[in-house]
């Protein structure tokens, strides 16, 4: 039992509910069939994969700089996808396109 | 030399970006011929010395860029060089009626080739994982070139689909380097081990890349942007970009952590690919328009990359090395092919100024040179000989016969037919006398362009040595 | 030298047929010019190899293709007998063609895939082992697809689909054979070899190899036409008649009948496949279609449609004499391979000419043409009196040699098969002759196109109909002379018997 809870640290408690994150709005993109909807959903599982990726890391590997580094990219690239989605999907609904 | 084929076309994306029109076009050419010379260049010293790598801005690995390059990706950088510029050939003319999207074509166009180049080039997890993600914005933006409401729809749905196979991908990265502590593909496969970490981290990478690369049942969003994208940008997106992704799985379920892959998963996603055969010829057959159809012949042509893994994963060293022979030959084969196919099939629709199937009545006889180009991709795609794709079908089949998995043998063979049922729907019309509509002339250097990537995919079925001698130096996939 | 030689036979088509292409429909002259200059080049070239091998000189090309498996070109004496075939005929087909398309459109495009079906066929002929021999003959099939369709009727298309479905079907039960023989025995097995490759691989288990051996037969039996895979040749009869012709006699019959001749002879080896106990059953296979064609051809009322099932039932007589074991069986299948060919071009050129000339399609059609044409009349005569296999055709040599090869091998119930399908010949072709020489005219012709002026009808048409109505002949008279046929044939199968 002391154990588990010594697992429970707080690098641990990110990856988890980065994992929850991911999970619950991968069914939100799944199920909703609005564009902006969607996006908004890519964005939240984005950011539980971030917590994932820098939870875990820490707490196998102790304070690690790297995957600080690898977030900051994947957050750079986050934003431009979103970008480029709101530019396609306001095109789309400029031309008669259902949101 | 490796650093160039991505200082090459990043620099000529940014010119693009900021100089007018004109010279624009006027770059392409050298920028392309000087990418292939680099691609060559690189092909030869690796024959020569075997794999290298290079760390980028001496940063070494893993807060900096690293560099690698063996028989497969120098393989791979030259098919994309020389697919690239007979594409812009091609382009260069056919874009001409297109003044607006020309402006943001070539920007495009470059970006999508330094996100390819450095794909094939790129050592570390996470590098490919930007790669990708690159490759997705310049593959998307092409498709919406045209900005009209179809290409919009097929654009954002390919975004979508491509955005969650990323993540998945990302999450797998994020599960290995919290294992292994290392992004470093050889390192990584030094080390691995077959714990479930591992095992979710590739099923969720999986999963990713079988979304990027249109695996059946998760093909959904490329026909309509294959089918609905302008010429040159069909053509490259279905003989370069999704082998991207494939190439990625294959690095990760051959080289990365083979051990960690059961047979049973490697039946599983050879059950897939026979599913795309039969699915994606199918849905080509019911086709009544001509880009549908060869979009969908796409997802078919894909199935067949899978059957890689079945075949080489539990089986004799000898099968796997056909099979893996035979896998690479025929992504270079359908890479010819499939370009050609698009161009030809681009050319066709500029002269008739339809898309429809039974359009095309009449063809034969005054747009011969193109459907002449389509036939002969057309003779590679069915696997028939002389060709690349008769040699990849042939090794592919003496794999499956020497692995003793006889099943696959029934779609690789029954795959050629089907192919064959949807192509002579092509080519029967063709024959019918009277024309539906008047024919426009067509430049003649469209025919040309596509006709050489068609006469490629024939020659490889003769030169075929060539890749696969390069293929044997690449270390930890090669028995 | 003599290692580019192979490549410069199918060189010469491939060339032609690639210019052929590019050339203008109007320029006829140019075109023409172009595929003489190349047949004769052909025959020339061919020629030079028959008199190689005389002297044992070899002939040989060859590069890897991939892994483990060769490209090969090779001439030896049965690849000669099949490559002098198609280049003969080539030559005579490709007159009678210019004449009968004659200001028809798209002369450029069937051309272009006549020189390509020649270079396939000549390719088949040289293949070397049996992969490369595979991969002439798919690229057969394609290359006779467009000259099939090449009307662009609903009817020819229609024709085109059910041509491809067997063809492809075949080829890859064919691709299927050639696969499981490579992977099972090894690759060497596919390299042609005189008495067969397959007979010191002891170690291989005869039923297996039996099995494979009904596969490579399935694949190849389909193009020549073995019942029940012979429903696309009727069909195909749609096309112009000189595609017929090369169809029939040259290239894609021929194709599968020789295929059926390598198999046995150098691949599996005669001695070895009797040992096994598969060449019974393709004598039998054989005899149902001799039988079966012939008694289709008695009920066809079509001229053209009953002469292709007399071609399914005759080609059947080279599988039959290779199936009898014995050396005269083999040579009577053998020159058959030539004879049927000879024979069987001059009847189409002759239908062909009826239907460019008067019109005729229906042999009810045919009463009294005799004295219209008589010179296609007479070629027609003794091309079917060589079918009939009277003295002294052609056709007379090929079936007493396949006669004496029955009783040699102890199979009298195949005289029988031969006595029966002689009579059935006659039977379906007298009365045509009848009504040609002796029935009264009945009235105008269906659709006069040529008047009788200095010829009958078009030079152009009615040489070439003459000229192989005398190969007919000649083959028979000088069956003896040290270059005739018979002799090149008799050379071949004592190689064969070789112990």
């Amino acid at each position: 039992m002391t154990l588990w809870l010594e697992a429970f640290n707080t690098d641990f408690w990110y990856a988890i509910v980065g994992a929850v994150l991911l999970v619950l709005a991968l069914g939100a993109f799944i199920t909703s069939r609005q564009l902006i909807k969607k996006l908004l959903a890519f964005n939240i599982m984005g950011s539980g994969v971030f917590l994932i990726m820098v939870g875990l890391a820490q707490y196998q590997h102790g304070p690690d700089s790297v995957p600080q580094a690898l977030v900051l990219t994947g957050i750079v690239v986050a934003v431009a996808a979103t970008a480029l989605a709101l530019v396609l999907i306001r095109k789309f609904v400029l031309k008669g396109g259902q949101p | 030399m490796i650093p160039l084929l991505l200082i090459i076309p990043l620099v000529f994306a940014l010119l693009s970006v900021l100089l007018p029109r004109l010279p624009i076009k006027a770059i392409a050419i050298p920028g392309l011929v000087l990418q292939l010379i680099a691609s060559i260049q690189l092909s030869v010293h690796t024959y020569k010395h075997g794999a290298s790598d290079y760390a980028l801005g001496s940063w070494e690995a893993p807060l900096g860029i690293a560099l690698h390059a063996n028989g497969f990706t120098v393989t791979l950088l030259t098919l994309t060089a020389f697919i690239a510029i007979v594409c812009a050939v091609y382009a260069l003319i056919y874009l001409k009626r297109y003044e607006h999207e020309q402006r943001y074509f070539w920007p495009l166009f470059w970006f999508l080739l330094a996100s390819l180049n450095g794909i094939w080039l790129s050592g570390d997890l996470f590098n490919l994982y930007v790669g990708l993600e690159l490759l997705t914005f310049s593959a998307v933006g092409m498709v919406a070139l045209t900005a009209n409401k179809a290409s919009l729809q097929a654009a954002i749905r390919y975004l979508f689909a491509a955005l969650l196979g990323s993540l998945g991908y990302l999450a797998g990265v994020a599960l290995l380097y919290g294992q292994y502590g290392t992004l470093s593909i050889q390192e990584i496969a030094l080390i691995s081990t077959s714990d479930a970490p591992t095992q979710v981290a590739l099923a969720l990478m999986t999963v990713g890349l079988l979304m990027k690369t249109a695996i059946f049942p998760l093909h959904y969003w490329l026909p309509p942007a294959h089918g609905g994208a302008l010429a040159p940008v069909s053509a490259l997106l279905s003989a370069l970009v999704v082998k991207a992704s494939f190439y990625i799985l294959a690095v990760l379920w051959l080289q990365l952590a083979p051990d960690a892959i059961s047979p049973a998963a490697a039946q599983v996603l050879g059950a897939l690919g026979a599913g795309a055969i039969l699915w994606g010829s199918w849905c080509a057959f019911r086709q009544p328009d001509i880009k549908m159809l060869v979009a969908y012949s796409t997802v078919a042509q894909l199935g067949y990359l899978m059957f890689v893994f079945p075949l080489s994963i539990g089986t004799s060293a000898a099968a796997a090395e056909l099979a893996w022979q035979g896998t690479v030959l025929h992504l270079l084969a359908h890479a010819f092919a499939k370009a050609a196919m698009f161009l030809s099939v681009g050319t066709l629709v500029l002269a008739i100024g339809h898309q429809g199937i039974k359009d095309l009545a009449g063809v034969s006889h005054r747009v011969p040179l193109a459907l002449f180009s389509f036939g002969l991709s057309a003779v590679s795609l069915m696997g028939l000989p002389p060709s690349g794709g008769f040699n990849a079908k042939w090794l592919l089949l003496q794999s499956a016969l020497s692995s003793g998995q006889w099943w696959w043998f029934i779609f690789i063979l029954g795959g050629g037919l089907l192919t064959a049922a949807y192509v002579f729907r092509v080519f029967s019309v063709s024959f019918i006398e009277e024309a539906r509509h008047k024919f426009a002339p067509t430049h003649w250097l469209l025919d040309v362009s596509a006709l050489t990537l068609a006469a490629a995919a024939i020659l490889l079925g003769f030169v075929s040595q060539w890749p696969l001698t390069l293929m044997e130096l690449v270390p930890g996939v090669q028995s | 030298m003599n290692a580019w030689l192979p490549v410069a036979v199918l060189g010469t088509s491939l060339i032609a047929s690639l210019i052929i292409f590019l050339v203008p429909d109007a320029k006829q002259r140019l075109r023409s010019t172009l595929n003489i200059t190349a047949a004769l080049v052909k025959i020339g070239l061919v020629a030079w190899m028959v008199f190689g091998i005389y002297q044992q000189e070899l002939f040989e090309t060859r590069f890897t293709l991939v892994p483990g498996i060769d490209f090969v070109l090779r001439a030896d004496s049965l690849s000669m007998l099949f490559a002098g075939l198609s280049s003969v005929l080539w030559l005579f087909t490709t007159i009678y063609a210019i004449g009968y398309l004659e200001g028809s459109p798209h002369r450029s495009r069937f051309f272009g895939f006549f020189s390509l079906c020649v270079a396939s066929t000549m390719g088949i002929s040289l293949a070397g082992n049996l992969f490369t021999f595979l991969i002439f003959f798919e690229m057969l099939t394609l290359s006779t697809y467009p000259l099939v369709v090449h009307r662009g009727t609903q009817a020819s298309l229609t024709a085109g689909r059910t041509y491809l479905r067997y063809t492809l079907g075949g080829g890859a039960m064919l691709l299927l054979g050639v696969v499981l023989l490579y992977s099972y025995a090894g690759p060497q097995v596919g390299e042609f070899a005189e008495t067969g490759t397959l007979r010191a691989a002891t170690s291989l288990d005869p039923r297996t190899l039996a099995a494979i051996f009904v596969v490579l037969i399935i694949g190849v039996g389909v193009k020549a036409a073995f019942v029940p895979f012979h429903g696309w040749l009727p069909v195909a009869m749609v096309a112009p008649a000189p595609v017929s012709a090369l169809l029939h006699a040259v290239a894609v019959v021929k194709a599968g009948a020789f295929g059926i001749i390598r198999i046995v002879y150098n691949v599996y080896g005669i001695e070895f496949s009797a040992q096994i106990g598969v060449l019974l059953p393709l004598g039998i296979l054989a005899a149902i279609t001799i039988i079966w064609g012939s008694m289709q051809a008695l009920r066809q009322m079509e001229l053209k449609k009953r002469l292709a099932y007399s071609t399914v039932s005759q080609v059947s007589y080279i599988a039959l004499g290779v199936a009898l074991f014995g050396p005269i069986g083999s040579i009577g299948g053998l020159v058959h391979l030539l004879h049927q060919g000879i024979m069987k071009v001059t009847l189409f050129f002759a239908a062909g000419n009826y239907a460019e000339t008067l019109g005729i399609h229906r042999i009810d059609e045919l009463d009294g043409v005799g004295k219209r044409m008589p010179g296609t009349s007479l070629a027609f005569t003794i091309g079917a009196l060589g079918m009939i296999g009277l003295p002294p055709t052609a056709g007379f040599i090929s079936k007493w040699y396949l006669g004496i090869g029955a009783l040699e091998a102890g199979m009298a119930w195949a005289l029988g098969v031969l006595v029966l399908s002689s009579a059935l010949n006659a039977a379906y072709f007298l009365p045509i002759l009848y009504r040609l020489w002796f029935k009264p005219v009945r009235g105008a012709w269906p659709d006069e196109q040529i008047p009788a002026a200095r010829f009958e009808t078009d030079p152009w048409l009615l040489f070439p109909t003459l000229a192989t109505m005398a190969f007919t002949i000649a083959a028979g008279l000088l069956a003896s002379h040290p270059w005739s046929p018979l002799t090149w044939a008799t050379l071949i199968s004592v190689r064969e018997y070789l112990p």
